[in-house]
């Protein structure tokens, strides 16, 4: 399949290292305008510490990332955000203590023309933009810590989509959660996607990553076993990637 | 004891902190059971007055340990810290400069603000880029800025010092007087009535919830008329300096509290440093990812508290009128002990400025009336310990309560 649109995201040759332990090893990967490609591999198999570089949390040791074709080096999370790439951690990176709109603004407050903070105004925005995922969601003052995890999960994925990111990483968005939380999580990818957003997806659930993924990149001990197009695969052809590193074809 | 669920709820949605009026509602029967102990002595104008200037050093200081506490970091150098600044400053006045003009002591507090950011940043940067822990730093502190305080004079107390500075103590001349304190507290009064008013409008504007009218008009009732009486008070204590017997009005220590309360109240609850410092405090990951100046919020936190030490300094040696390298003994405790009281986790977090002066008003209160029943320090002491146990007992009850 050849596509001669420029790529969102173009990851090529990237590694990382950690002492003795080569936890992402000469990875390459793209990520396409609508598309969602999936990052499935064990635990251990590198996808934490890729997208920890994607996302600026790690500086990369070789490698290029490149966003819309120019080359980037993140130095932070917040140059991550620069460039458009918005990241959904698993652990939903969010301030316990505090409640949606601060959790939502947080590191991007908006302010007043006198330089404070205009709490209503973010309250007034995060309302927007949460209706929309979750309408069930109303009680946006109440602590992050007194939310289910639905909630939680609409406050991280709110945070991502309020500031425009054409690229979106989310990992294992649906680890906690129930069937309906589950359900408004893949609807709102199936959203975004039409919209156009490129999104990496982290995922265990093999119905999850054929109903949503277009690709799917499989990892291994840091390296990529191989990317294959979803229509083409069964899931035992994944599970046989994931498990034994092996392609697809190859004899077993 | 706590609060029930619903209970707690219905008094969310009127807008009242549950936490904070246990406080007041503590530190107001404590103040009836005193006033009936002393025989009505406590509640006099002049002890008062006298508790006021008291709470301002604990106070002051204790509005830098909400944010260090907060952050989850910590710091014990503020007693040994307030003794280096403090010395610095009478040495600028006795052996620099002189005390005679106005240049002599402005400079001097200049001279111990400066030493007490730069002493702020010297432990922050330790505990931000170096990743020692802030127990360790300021326990050092606490041994070295006390030592270093010594060696200022080589250990002789410093004096005199300038009339005017002295004045900043709340003794001779140190108050308002009575016309621009009622001033105050009706300017006060007024700010507090504009704050609800701009509160309610710009949440009506954007459609968020409302509390009722009335709960409003009651918190604004209750606040403003604590401001009054307390203005009252301190009038109808007569100056002793003045011969026409005027009152006293607000020590100007009150005035210093009143300003850096304010000033870290409005950055704790509307700028991005204050929401930065409670997202840290909240989940350190969380503000890591998304992208927050951790360490240098840290070194500012420092610095934060080291130059409020160096106010809490100039005040204490404006009241002895000499700078002596013994003051603040075991300051930080009386600080650390007010912040917890006052509401502020130990976990990290959550915390008011408010809570902290309320916790500072209620140690100086115990302390103060024990003083008036002639307890002896060393069992003041030991009262004063079990009070922060209870304290910090009460609000892990409460925080399982809050969880249910």
């Amino acid at each position: 399949m050849s596509d001669v649109r420029t790529p969102l995201v173009e990851v090529r040759g990237v590694s990382k290292r950690f002492g003795g332990l080569q936890a992402v090893d000469a990875v390459d990967c793209t990520l396409f305008e609508g598309e969602v490609v999936g990052l499935l591999g064990h635990n251990g198999a590198g996808k934490s510490t890729l997208i920890k570089l994607l996302s600026g949390v790690y500086p990369v040791d070789a490698g290029e990332i490149r966003v819309r074709g120019v080359a980037q080096r993140f130095a932070s999370p917040r140059d991550a955000r620069a460039a458009g790439i918005e990241t959904i951690h698993q652990t939903l990176a969010l301030a316990e203590n505090l409640d949606a709109p601060s959790n939502l603004f947080l590191g991007r407050e908006l302010r007043t023309r006198w330089g404070t903070l205009d709490t209503d105004r973010m309250e007034h925005e995060a309302r927007q933009v949460i209706a929309r995922l979750n309408p069930n969601f109303t009680d946006l003052r109440k602590p992050v810590s007194a939310m289910s995890g639905g909630q939680r999960q609409t406050v991280a994925i709110a945070r991502a989509l309020y500031f425009d990111a054409r690229i979106l990483i989310m990992d294992e968005p649906c680890a906690a959660l129930g069937p309906a939380e589950t359900r408004m999580v893949l609807d709102t990818i199936q959203r975004l996607k039409r919209e156009g957003i490129g999104i990496f997806l982290i995922s265990h659930d093999m119905p999850d990553v054929f109903e949503v993924c277009d690709r799917a990149t499989v990892m291994k001990g840091g390296a990529v076993v191989d990317t294959v197009n979803i229509p083409e695969v069964t899931p035992e052809d994944l599970l046989g990637m994931i498990i034994l590193g092996r392609k697809r074809g190859s004899a077993a | 004891m706590t609060p029930r669920a619903p209970m707690r709820s219905r008094l969310d949605r009127l807008g009242f902190d549950a936490r904070f009026g246990a406080l007041v509602a503590a530190l107001a029967l404590i103040w009836l059971a005193l006033a009936w102990a002393t025989d009505g002595v406590f509640l006099s104008p002049r002890n008062l007055y006298n508790l006021s200037i008291q709470t301002c050093v604990t106070a002051i200081a204790a509005c830098g340990m909400v944010y260090l506490i907060v952050a989850r970091q910590i710091d014990l150098s503020v007693g040994s810290l307030m003794a280096f600044t403090g010395m610095l400053v009478a040495w600028t006045q006795t052996n620099w400069l002189g005390s005679a003009g106005a240049m002599g002591w402005l400079v001097s507090i200049g001279v111990g603000l400066l030493a007490g950011l730069i002493v702020g940043a010297f432990q922050g940067w330790w505990v931000a880029y170096r990743g020692v822990p802030a127990f360790v730093v300021t326990l050092a502190g606490y041994l070295m800025w006390r030592g270093a305080a010594f060696l200022v004079a080589d250990g002789q107390t410093l004096a005199p010092l300038a009339d005017a500075y002295q004045r900043l103590g709340g003794g001779q001349d140190g108050s308002l007087g009575p016309a621009w304190s009622w001033g105050l507290g009706v300017a006060g009064v007024a700010a507090l009535a504009a704050q609800t008013v701009a509160k309610r409008r710009s949440r009506a504007r954007y459609g968020a919830r409302l509390a009722p009218l009335w709960a409003d008009a009651l918190k604004l009732a209750v606040s403003g008329g604590a401001l009054l009486a307390f203005v009252a008070v301190v009038c109808a204590y007569p100056d002793p300096g003045s011969d026409a017997g005027a009152g006293k009005g607000l020590g100007l220590p009150v005035l210093v509290l009143l300003v850096v309360a304010l000033w870290l109240d409005v950055v704790a609850r509307r700028t991005r440093f204050g929401r930065h410092v409670w997202a840290l405090g909240g989940n350190p990951e969380a503000a890591l990812l998304a992208g927050l100046p951790t360490r240098r919020l840290l070194l500012q936190l420092f610095m934060l508290m080291g130059g409020l030490s160096a106010v809490a300094a100039v005040i204490t040696t404006a009241r002895l009128g000499s700078g002596t390298h013994s003051i603040g003994q075991m300051a930080e405790l009386y600080v650390i002990a007010a912040t917890v009281i006052g509401g502020t986790s130990l976990s990290g977090g959550s915390g008011s400025i408010a809570g902290a002066i309320v916790g500072a008003l209620l140690i100086q209160t115990l302390d103060n009336g024990m003083v008036l029943l002639d307890v002896a320090s060393a069992k003041r002491q030991i009262f004063i310990g079990m009070i922060l146990i209870a304290a910090v007992w009460f609000d892990g009850l409460y925080n399982r309560g809050a969880r249910r």
